[in-house]
């Protein structure tokens, strides 16, 4: 497995929620992903980040395309300092949301890519690492 | 901190046409110049040193925010405006007032030359000075910017969010881009207000230019479908495109008891139809 390019996008203010989903989507074209594979890992993307703003007080997303067995991925981990997350049993439940949204964020995401990783703790901050292969 | 001595500003004052050329040599050496008038130049350098030599002699110090310097400011601020519109970045705008400090440490350096100690306080003080003089064309500048990109915003606001009515008792919102929330607010009200205005009884929102539904994007639009409701009228959302439908499945959401189409033309056709409206080829 080795990435073949990799960056970072900073998420602070709602503007960087639109241009994540923008570079995502952009990307995702460069994976040769399909249409629908694209909209479901932008969609997705758009979720995670907008917690990462929302939740986590702002962070960065890592990018990065990789090659594996002849499949080409794209592997994005959306980085925050913020408080973490308490009961993650809780937080991955349909429908449950400590802010105002519709609580499916973190589960839909989770549905809409091939790989999804949570690690979190009370007061060190979330990382999640999501990956669609094409 | 040491204040700045008469007798700097008495040499500045005195050498004001020399320091003139060598600013005006410096500033076309660093391609400041570019895009302006050699007459311009000469005018806006000479104004400029004359009112920073005056606020000088005021007696304000390094203080550019205190009221002896409000002339000086103006004129950077007007500067720096019609900088900006000669399509100058805040680079040049800037090193115009940077590149002045060349000459005035030149100068000093000849003018101190038996005492070093004073020397290098004064250039300290005249350094302070020009500085916060260039920080503030800076600001300035990136605030003419910043109130064109927010005027930007609000003509987009009110640009994106038409509403059409498609027949007697039938409105469209076609919607395009990102709905982010403030937009989304704007876009409900003016749908709610045009409902009351015309009577309708059928609104469709189109969301063919919407390139991502999530789950904030999909609670704006259950949010602007109760409302509707709560009017008396009906809603139907269109364009909902196969790649959303899977997506929105996958994410899980509940659009249950709100009707959706693929295209806008069905959603006209069930909107007549509803209305027992039928349309007719003539033969």
């Amino acid at each position: 497995m080795s990435p073949r390019s990799s960056g970072t996008h900073p998420i602070n203010i709602e503007q960087d929620v639109v241009l994540a989903r923008q570079l995502a989507r952009k990307l995702a074209t460069e994976c040769g992903m399909r249409l629908i594979d694209l909209t479901k890992m932008v969609t997705a993307v758009s979720e995670l980040a907008r917690n990462t703003m929302v939740y986590g007080g702002g962070g960065d997303m890592d990018w990065q395309i990789i090659d594996e067995n002849s499949r080409v991925g794209l592997r994005l981990t959306f980085r925050d300092e913020g408080p973490g997350i308490p009961d993650i049993k809780l937080a991955m439940t349909d429908g449950w949301t400590s802010g105002s949204g519709l609580g499916l964020g973190l589960t839909g995401a989770k549905r809409l890519v091939d790989e999804f990783e949570l690690d979190t703790a009370p007061g060190q901050g979330t990382r999640i690492t999501i990956t669609r292969w094409t | 901190m040491a204040a700045l001595q008469n007798s700097t500003l008495d040499a500045m004052k005195n050498n004001q046409p020399q320091l003139l050329t060598e600013w005006i040599k410096g500033l076309e050496a660093n391609g400041a110049t570019r895009n302006l008038k050699e007459q311009d130049l000469k005018q806006q350098t000479a104004e400029f040193l004359h009112l920073v030599v005056s606020g000088l002699e005021k007696g304000n110090g390094q203080n550019v925010a205190a009221p002896g310097w409000d002339e000086a400011r103006q004129y950077l601020e007007k500067l720096s405006h019609s900088r900006a519109l000669l399509g100058q970045d805040s680079h040049q705008t800037a090193s115009f007032i940077f590149s002045l400090k060349g000459p005035v440490f030149g100068l000093l350096q000849s003018h101190y030359k038996d005492n070093p100690a004073v020397l290098a306080e004064q250039l300290w003080e005249v350094s302070e000075l020009l500085d916060a003089l260039g920080m503030h064309t800076i600001r300035t500048f990136q605030k003419s910017r910043e109130a064109v990109i927010k005027r930007q915003q609000e003509e987009l606001l009110e640009l994106s969010t038409p509403v059409v009515k498609l027949w007697d008792g039938v409105l469209a919102l076609p919607m395009i881009g990102t709905l982010d929330s403030q937009r989304t607010q704007v876009v409900m009200e003016s749908l709610l207000q045009r409902i009351v205005d015309t009577g309708s009884e059928i609104a469709i929102i189109d969301i063919t230019g919407v390139p991502t539904v999530d789950t904030l994007v999909a609670q704006h639009l259950l949010k602007t479908v109760t409302a509707i409701r709560l009017m008396g009228a009906d809603c139907i959302i269109s364009g909902v495109r196969p790649q959303i439908a899977q997506t929105i499945v996958h994410l899980g959401l509940d659009l249950q008891g709100v009707v959706t189409k693929a295209n806008l033309a069905d959603a006209l056709k069930l909107a007549l139809n509803r209305l027992g409206i039928t349309v007719s080829k003539t033969v």
